[in-house]
């Protein structure tokens, strides 16, 4: 197991009053999603619980092109994972922020 | 005076010693060892019919168990080997040299064999390169072959499998060779003549059923939806682009994916009667649906698939079948009409380079390609033209009015376990290094191959006028893998400008719309339902 | 139509319930996640692998439980089994009736003694709500099926509603061939045990309610009614089963002593033919 912590500038502020979403099951070879409203000054924290021990940098590059797609601020992103390929979290991630925000990039 | 029929006399001498051992051309099988000491001798070319699917097994067996003070330093020229029989024969000392295509299950066991010093490899064929040898210079002194069933005059019936059967008897029995048939049952008379009775000189009633293995079955509730993603790609990006009517498919289930959405997305595209309608594939189960929904007009098979043979029989206006209704297949025409007949290749891989060399090679493991290289490359000799070889052949700029195949390999950046599927460097010449191989084993060369399809995009190598350009469009469609990080994002994003990268947005695909609810079958259960009862899967596909 | 065995649990919930009437209870956001799992070093879900919540079915109050079987094959762990326990312990001082829709192979080896009593304890529930007349209800249509504990609450409830997909038994096919032999129970032949485990002999040998693969088929099959409590009777009943079918090898043979026509065709009959084949003739 290994825990990677990343935050990204972020674009315009989710509603805080936003629920959580959770999106996708930890199965194996997939993810699941945890989206929450958190005051950020603006900026996405995301944390990460990951069975495959080091890929921090595929994830930093994962993560830093998903939300430059989403321009969205002050959320709090919590992923565990079991060993998803970069295409399954790169899809899961679009789901859930599209959960969260009830839109598309 | 100069002798002109050796191998017709010595034949006659293996078939004099064999003679009291054969009532007829029937030998009880308790006398198999017996007869294959008596008819091989040291140092003969000997073919035992293994093929991807239906198995001499027991003929493979008797010959693994003869004694090497009798019988040894054969030479086996065999397209699969997939039983543990077909490695003892070296292991013990039986034979020697190896000349064969593939051998799936038995590559690691093959390579520890190889590094022991037990057998040397003379080469690792393509089917039709092997079987092309049949006939020039490893042509098999004595063949053992497997049927379904004979008549008492060694008449032959494959009934669906025919499979290597006729090129291994034609190149035997006209060359003075002997064949020898380990049949299910003997029979007064056979549906069908897949093979002469006077090609066959011996036929044993193997005590049980030869092996048959289920190996293009895949079940659709496997299917993820980066795969689905990636069935629409190619069939908007690429099927519909060229008009891909004539095709070959791999057996992986990113191709099970594009059959299964044939009768879905392409036909939401008004693709009916426009692409895939005609094939040189095994029945694949999840062909069913396509079928059904009037994609497919003919398709022509290396083999038969365990569990279709009531569906086939019943659908003959699609299957090539015998007036006794069942299939008949054959794995050199359908690899002819693959190489020459079709105008797309789609298959996946484990490895693919800079070059865009793609091979499944991996450490440890020599196991060879079996028929993808032949289907997965470029007929250079083809004469008659089609639209999407021709289009082909103009996006490659070439010499004005040649066509070229298309040879698309079909990839998910990443592999289970995070193993990247674009590297450097392939496994391959690593291994051609351990393994002391002439070449390394690549399967589908760079050269040949005009588009790479990842979940990334479609990189049409085609377009590519130069090695560098090449290079980036590979990268370009390489993903987070260290080769695709590596790419030069100018370079990548001017090559998307002209086309030659095709994002999923650039064809109009939304890859949130690729759920698994656009499979025609999402389970075992529902090709059989789409069959309408026809097709019985094996008992360990099912649930229910 | 939704398929049953596609959908995760929590879209099994919200397809299943009046639309946007869940409220979950220990949501993903509180992160009440197994100790175990993190001691282990394995990946640990925010919801343990079971949703439990309140909401309205046709109107009428529910509490519900969905186990998720994509996370650990359903596996009941110690916070898992809590969530589902104290979710019944509610509905006992509520007197509401409860969903249960499971899918799991019984308890999680990874939590051993906590794993068992988690299970214990939802069993002692169940019975605490049959004995006050307060309905449980087992849905089953997950593509891992219900077995170990998790098999005998199953049974332990006033309905089960099964799909042909799912499976109900005590011990997995391949821990009975693993302990008794491949003469015994084959695993490998996966169409032998669907006959036996599946949804259709559950339905067949009287204890399930076969519905299509779809969670609307699901929803209607649902009676929040209790079904009153005779261990006596129910014992008899299991007894006469016994002498009756113990001897045979395979469902195909009850199913044929039971009169039903052409049993080997039974396993592709879609679920209204099924049902047509079987009236009058289940045990």
């Amino acid at each position: 197991m290994e825990r990677l912590e990343y935050e990204f500038d972020g674009g315009a502020p989710v509603a805080p009053r936003n629920r959580p979403t959770l999106t996708g099951v930890l199965g194996s070879g997939n993810l699941e999603v945890l989206v929450e409203p958190a005051d950020l000054g603006g900026r996405v924290r995301v944390e990460v619980q990951t069975a495959a021990v080091g890929f921090g940098a595929i994830w930093q590059a994962v993560l830093s092109d998903v939300f430059a797609r989403w321009q969205v601020g002050d959320i709090r992103v919590s992923i565990n994972d079991a060993g998803a390929t970069p295409a399954v979290v790169a899809l899961r991630l679009d789901q859930a922020l599209s959960d969260h925000t009830g839109g598309g990039a | 005076m100069k002798e002109w029929n050796r191998l017709g006399q010595n034949r006659a001498a293996r078939m004099d010693r064999a003679a009291s051992l054969a009532r007829g051309k029937l030998v009880a099988p308790g006398d198999t060892g017996a007869l294959l000491a008596r008819v091989i001798e040291p140092g003969d070319r000997v073919c035992i019919e293994g093929n991807n699917q239906k198995q001499a097994d027991f003929l493979a067996k008797a010959l693994a168990a003869l004694d090497p003070a009798d019988v040894r330093d054969l030479h086996i020229v065999q397209s699969v080997l997939a039983l543990p029989s077909h490695l003892d024969v070296f292991e013990k000392g039986v034979a020697s040299k190896l000349d064969f295509s593939f051998s799936g299950p038995q590559a690691a066991r093959l390579a520890r064999l190889l590094s022991s010093g037990q057998l040397r490899i003379g080469a690792i064929h393509t089917y039709l390169e092997l079987f092309g040898r049949y006939f020039t210079d490893l042509t098999p002194r004595v063949s053992l072959v497997c049927a379904a069933a004979a008549d008492r005059n060694g008449n032959l019936y494959t009934g669906g499998n025919t499979e290597d059967t006729p090129v291994i008897v034609e190149a035997t029995a006209f060359r003075r060779g002997i064949v020898i048939a380990q049949v299910n049952e003997i029979v007064d008379t056979v549906p069908r003549v897949d093979i002469p009775g006077d090609w066959v000189d011996f036929v044993v009633q193997s005590p049980k059923p030869h092996y048959i293995e289920p190996l293009f079955t895949r079940d659709p509730a496997q299917i993820s939806e980066i795969q689905v993603l990636m069935a629409m790609m190619a069939i908007k990006g690429i099927y519909a682009e060229y008009g891909v009517k004539r095709l070959n498919h791999g057996i992986g289930f990113d191709t099970a994916a594009i059959e299964l959405l044939l009768p879905t997305y392409a036909e939401s595209l008004g693709m009916r009667g426009r692409i895939a309608t005609h094939w040189a594939l095994n029945p694949h189960p999840a062909l069913i649906p396509a079928i059904e929904a009037g994609f497919v007009e003919s398709v022509h098979s290396f083999g038969s698939e365990l569990g279709m043979e009531g569906y086939i029989r019943a659908r003959p206006d699609v299957f090539f079948t015998g007036p006794d209704g069942s299939m008949r297949s054959n794995r050199a025409l359908s690899q002819t009409a693959g190489l020459y007949a079709c105008d797309m290749f789609i298959g996946s891989t484990l490895q693919i380079d800079l070059a865009g060399n793609s091979s499944t090679a991996t450490l440890g493991r020599i196991a060879g390609f079996g028929g993808a290289p032949n289907m997965g490359s470029d007929a250079r000799g083809r004469r008659h033209g089609t639209e999407p070889w021709l289009r082909a052949g103009r996006e490659a700029g070439q010499d004005g009015f040649r066509g070229r195949k298309l040879v698309v390999q079909m990839v998910e950046t990443f592999r289970e376990h995070m193993a990247p599927a674009f590297v450097d460097r392939l496994d391959a010449w690593e291994l051609a290094e351990q393994a002391n191989l002439d070449l390394p084993p690549v399967m589908i060369y760079g050269d040949d191959v005009t588009h790479i399809l990842t979940e990334e995009g479609i990189a049409n190598l085609l377009l590519c006028r130069t090695p560098e350009e090449r290079e980036q469009a590979i990268r370009g469609v390489a993903g987070y893998t260290p080769v695709g990080l590596a790419r030069d994002k100018r370079a990548v994003e001017n090559l998307r400008d002209r086309g030659v990268i095709r994002r999923p947005a650039d064809i109009g695909i939304d890859p949130k719309l690729a759920t698994r609810d656009l499979l025609a079958a999402k389970s075992m259960k529902d090709l059989v339902r789409a069959s309408g009862g026809l097709y019985d899967p094996p008992a360990k596909f099912r649930s229910w | 139509m939704t398929s049953w065995l596609e959908s995760t649990a929590r879209e099994r919930v919200a397809g299943l319930l009046d639309a946007g009437s869940f409220t979950e209870f220990v949501p993903p956001e509180a992160r009440l996640t197994s100790p175990h799992l993190a001691q282990l070093n394995q990946p640990a879900a925010f919801d343990d692998g079971v949703a439990v919540g309140r909401g309205m079915l046709n109107d009428e109050p529910v509490l519900i439980a969905a186990q998720e079987g994509a996370f650990m094959g359903g596996a009941v762990g110690e916070v898992h089994g809590a969530k589902i326990t104290g979710l019944l312990e509610r509905a006992l001082a509520e007197r509401i009736p409860v969903l249960l829709l499971l899918e799991s192979g019984g308890v999680r080896l990874h939590e051993a003694n906590a794993g068992l009593i988690a299970v214990s304890e939802i069993m002692r529930a169940i019975l605490a709500l049959r004995g006050a007349g307060v309905p449980v209800i087992v849905l089953n249509g997950g593509r891992v099926g219900v077995f170990g504990g998790m098999g005998i609450a199953t049974c332990l409830c006033d309905l089960l509603i099964m799909s042909e997909d799912a499976r109900l038994g005590l011990s997995g096919p391949e821990v009975i061939e693993t302990t008794m032999g491949v003469e015994e129970f084959d695993a490998a032949d996966r169409a032998l045990v669907w006959r036996v485990t599946g949804g259709k002999n559950r339905a067949i040998m009287g204890e399930a309610v076969l519905v299509a693969d779809d969670i609307a088929a699901f929803r209607a099959a649902i009676r929040l009614d209790p079904v009153p409590l005779d261990v006596e009777a129910e014992h008899a009943l299991l007894g006469a089963r016994l002498d009756r079918f113990g001897g045979m090898e395979d469902a195909l043979d009850i199913w044929a002593d039971l009169g039903i026509e052409n049993p080997a065709r039974v396993p592709l009959l879609d679920t209204d033919a099924f049902h047509a084949a079987i009236r009058g003739k289940t045990a």
